[in-house]
């Protein structure tokens, strides 16, 4: 099937199998590895990216559903060589180790942070269910998206994560979480 | 170069790793793509033992994208046998390993046939295509009726029992005789723990790459130990070792779990080999829980024996080890790691050890963290509460009244150990203070009296482990097959900037951060100005890769070592460049110095002399690089003391962790953000072993929790915030003062957990609940039921407790 796919800025018009999962389209037609696979479930959220701005598990959509849509990997969050509040957090608070379920978490909080921008500890928590991770003990990782929060205030971030869940409805893709 | 302004060590940098992995710019084996790669699929039992009678690929073969499908009889001539490094006795009953099954499976998740196409969607479907005929034979699973022998797991060996470990003190010289303990004692303690298997889980499914080119095999792995895996396939495949190169890029997480010598690594080697193409294998996480090694999964039985008035005088641990269908790489040894551990920081007059390997048709087990030493403090902190449950006494004030006081150190243990430095006191003092003890214990009395539904308990666990693996000495008395020496390099580039190799291999440690703070202190260079290059056996050729909490005492000391030769040389070439003596060539903050002269000569100009080398000394070599490899006298012993306070729910048996305090004592500190990391993620394991993770084998020998929907590695919202501080009590073993902290963590917080779950039930009639304390299990504990331990059920919710229940 024909496919036309905007990643990170970038639109890309593909030929694909429609059993090919979006992740791996991601890495290995489009060479996007920051985006990595960690389970076959849905439950680890390693390869969690952002569809129109809402996070998804990009292993558990086919490619062809991403069709028509942007989507943002953790390649594609820096700005003019900036990283992204989130990013800044992660490493300033020491929320990663191995880093392998870092890149999905890191879009995970920035889907969080869009709805909720003073997070308390158990919103965190609840919020990053989804993403697990076998370093951190998640301790840092919360400490992190709640600095997060703080930088990011007022309107601080990319304008693509600001959103309602209203205003995205209508473009809300087939699939995902 | 300029001078550092203040310490390195201590400091809590920021880590160097983080930029790429916070960007997505990190290098995993599985993103490599290399021309004219093909992709390897494998085929694994469905079944746990059986004689497998026909295989036929001839569908499979003619499929599209598919180059070959091959069967263990395909790889029978040179698959050899994959290796145990631990022959624990000199009569071990140890089977062949091959690394894809020719003609007999012994565990469901065994390899029986693969295929390589050109992709993996491609190579997958052809799984599907294979057709394997089995013969089943009886499935052997329980350990202690796998000791009766009457169906064998290997029938060749004669027997599932795998070998028989002994350590007693009287025989030893370091301690009195137990049975004699035991029989003059006034009060004995016996009871039975059982450590449920555990699947360790690292969130990087593993990853091989093959690429055999120009007689070269470059060998791309998720790997801890790319030097020692280097050395085995060598020596497995008789493939020459300078022909193979073993790179671990960036890996994602290990804990034990890629401490090994994989099927997979073997099997792309050689389809390499057979190919001549580059291979690639990446598992799915089913298939990593079916076939990457398990860990724990013991039976422990042990007895205590006291005085009246608490005093400890003897200890007996009878183990049953799992060891699964197979002996990889240090199975065998892992629950000899925890036999120096069971008599922990008390001081008992006698112990004994005695460990009954065994065989089963189950994932073979290995190395998680902590590795023999979890198992073992699980079992000493859990007799020590239920002492003090026996005598009425306070479970804090028994063990107090038993350890080994600060001013006894070093101090020589039962064990044979000699324990360097520690300060059990003072961390308990801290972590009293930090939890609110007596506070907690009035509002435990206050709910009791209450006859509330929410009972509250108190868990402590007074740890000590061993870590900093290992005196090769040692290791070669316990018949480990390597040494335990760690190796690094320092390469002073002529700009002045610093290239440091190490033979550790960090996969989410933070070694590029904390091996820069240490030459930067070091040599007086600054922090950027030095790069760490690990993993890779063509840049770094020797080394004993990273587990067992070993990297920064062996391999920093190691590091120091080098940096100390770096700066020797350096001092003698100072001097010749300012025409003085050396005894009066000072050096500070990376320069050197005349003693009462204002002349200096940094680092840099130094070493620009040494590489230019136009003006040396006699006899001097050029340059100013320097290895050096050190080997411990001793092992290193963090300690601590944890406690825990939970709520359990005694109308659902739901568990709660209200409050956990952590306080260790890891030593010197290097960089206290990445050791609180490392204890935040020690407790998340340790905690997770004590109410949420267990792998379960059905009747059949099926692993029922192969996904991470069956398999409960907690999530954020699963664990409470830790309250974490330090006290430091430097080792005397190494320079660094360091003693360690991956494993701290996990040995530590089982336990913990535990005791806190019993501790806000036990006035309700319940002495034991084993692990994991899942809702289901407390709950029938409350309800005096010693159910069924026999039946299955999936997602760590468990099979419900044999020994719990009612007293």
């Amino acid at each position: 099937m024909h496919i036309s796919v905007n990643v990170d800025g970038v639109t890309y018009a593909d030929e694909v199998e429609p059993r090919l999962l979006l992740v791996h389209y991601l890495r290995e037609r489009l060479g996007k590895t920051g985006t990595v696979v960690g389970c076959d479930t849905g439950n680890c959220g390693a390869c969690t990216v952002h569809l129109d701005g809402h996070s998804v598990k990009s292993c558990q959509m086919f490619a062809v559903q991403a069709n028509g849509h942007e989507v943002t990997t953790i390649e594609g969050l820096a700005r003019d060589g900036r990283l992204h509040p989130v990013q800044e957090a992660f490493r300033s608070n020491h929320a990663l180790q191995c880093g392998f379920c870092t890149p999905g978490m890191i879009m995970q909080a920035i889907d969080l942070l869009a709805d909720e921008s003073d997070p308390d500890d158990e919103t965190v928590r609840k919020g990053l269910e989804g993403n697990l991770c076998r370093c951190t003990g998640y301790q840092n990782i919360v400490r992190a998206v709640q600095d997060a929060a703080q930088r990011m205030k007022p309107g601080a971030g990319p304008k693509i994560e600001q959103h309602s869940d209203e205003t995205v409805a209508s473009k809300q893709p087939v699939g995902g979480e | 170069m300029t001078a550092t302004a203040e310490p390195e060590i201590g400091k809590a940098r920021l880590r160097k790793e983080d930029a790429r992995l916070i960007t997505g710019q990190t290098r995993w084996t599985d993103n490599l793509q290399l021309t004219g790669m093909l992709h390897m699929a494998v085929l694994r039992s469905p079944v746990a033992h059986a004689r497998i009678t026909n295989i036929d690929c001839s569908r499979a073969t003619a499929m599209p994208g598919v180059a070959v499908v091959l069967t263990g009889e395909d790889f029978a001539a040179e698959q050899g046998s994959l290796p145990c490094a631990w022959p624990i006795t000199e009569d071990m009953k140890s089977p062949p390993a091959p690394a894809m099954a020719v003609d007999q499976v012994n565990f469901a998740g065994e390899a029986v046939a693969l295929v390589i196409a050109d992709s993996a969607y491609r190579a997958a479907d052809a799984l599907a295509a294979i057709d394997v005929d089995y013969d089943e034979l009886p499935v052997v699973l329980d350990m202690e009726e796998a000791l009766q022998d009457n169906d064998l797991v290997h029938p060749d060996l004669g027997t599932n029992k795998c070998a028989t470990w002994v350590f007693d003190s009287a025989e030893a010289g370091s301690g009195t005789n137990v049975e004699d303990e035991i029989a003059s004692a006034e009060v004995v303690i016996e009871r039975t723990f059982r450590q449920q298997r555990l699947i360790p889980a690292f969130m990087e499914p593993r990853s091989v790459v093959v690429d055999p080119h120009a007689d070269m095999f470059t060998v791309w792995s998720a790997t801890q130990i790319p030097h020692i895996l280097r050395w085995m396939l060598a020596a497995v495949t008789g493939i020459a070792e300078h022909k193979i190169r073993v790179i671990a890029p960036d890996v994602g997480g290990g804990f034990g779990g890629k401490l090994q010598v994989t099927p997979e690594e073997l099997l792309c080697l050689l389809v390499a080999r057979r190919m001549g193409r580059p291979v690639k294998w990446t598992e799915t996480r089913t298939e990593s829980m079916l076939s990457a090694h398990h860990g724990r999964d013991q039976i422990q039985k042990i007895t205590l024996s006291a005085r009246r008035d608490g005093t400890v005088t003897g200890l007996k641990a009878e183990l049953l080890a799992d060891m699964g269908a197979y002996l990889r790489l240090v199975t065998p040894g892992v629950p000899i790691l925890g036999a120096f551990m069971f008599n922990a920081i008390y001081k008992f007059a006698a112990y004994r050890f005695v460990c009954t390997n065994v065989f089963t048709n189950k994932v073979p087990t290995d190395a998680y963290r902590g590795a023999g030493r979890p198992e073992a403090t699980f079992a000493i902190e859990r007799m020590m509460d239920e002492l003090a449950a026996e005598l009425d006494m306070d479970p804090m004030k028994i063990r107090e009244m038993n350890w080994i006081k600060h001013e006894e150190f070093p101090f020589n243990t039962v064990a044979g150990l000699t324990y360097d430095s520690g300060n059990y006191e003072a961390a308990t003092a801290r972590a009293m203070e930090l939890f609110g003890y007596e506070e907690l214990r009035e509002e435990q009395a206050r709910r009791r009296a209450d006859g509330s539904a929410v009972q509250l308990g108190i868990g402590i666990s007074t740890y000590t482990e061993m870590c900093g693996l290992a005196p090769s000495r040692v290791l070669g008395a316990l018949r480990y097959a390597a040494g335990g020496w760690e190796t690094a390099s320092i390469r002073m580039l002529p700009t002045g900037k610093v290239e440091v190799i190490t033979g550790t291999s960090p996969h989410g440690q933070g070694h590029e951060t904390v091996w820069s703070q240490i030459v930067a202190d070091r040599l007086g260079v600054p922090f950027e100005d030095v790069e760490v290059l690990h993993g890779d056996t063509a840049t770094s050729h020797k080394g004993m890769d990273s587990y067992g909490s070993r990297s920064l005492t062996v391999g920093g000391t190691a590091l120091v070592h080098a940096a100390d030769k770096v700066l020797a040389k350096a001092r003698t070439l100072a001097a010749h460049m300012m025409e003085c003596d050396e005894s009066d060539v000072e050096f500070a903050a990376g320069s050197f110095s005349v003693r009462g002269t204002s002349t200096v000569r940094t680092l840099g100009d130094v070493v620009l002399a040494a590489h230019v080398a136009h003006d040396l000394p006699d006899g001097m070599e050029p340059g100013m690089d320097a290895d050096a490899t050190f080997d411990p006298d001793n092992f290193s012993f963090p300690h601590g003391t944890h406690l825990c306070a939970a709520e359990v729910d005694t109308e659902t048996g739901m568990v709660k962790i209200r409050l956990y305090v952590a306080v260790d004592d890891v030593g010197t500190v290097m960089n206290p953000l990445i050791v609180d990391g490392q204890v935040h993620g020690g407790l998340a394991q340790g905690i997770a072993q004590a109410l949420f993770e267990e792998a379960i084998h059905d009747e059949m020998g099926t692993l029922t929790t192969a996904t991470l929907a069956d398999y409960l590695v907690p999530c954020a919202a699963d664990l409470p915030g830790f309250i974490t501080a330090r006290t430091e009590t430097p080792a005397t073993s190494n320079p660094l003062g360091a003693k360690g902290v991956g494993e701290a963590g996990t040995i530590a917080s089982t336990p913990a957990v535990v005791n806190a779950v019993l501790d806000a039930v036990r006035h309700m009639g319940v002495r034991d609940i084993e692990m994991p304390c899942s809702p289901e299990r407390v709950w029938n504990a409350l309800q005096g039921r010693a159910a069924d331990a026999s039946a299955p059920a999936a997602g760590g919710l468990g099979s419900i407790d044999s020994q719990g229940g009612q007293s």
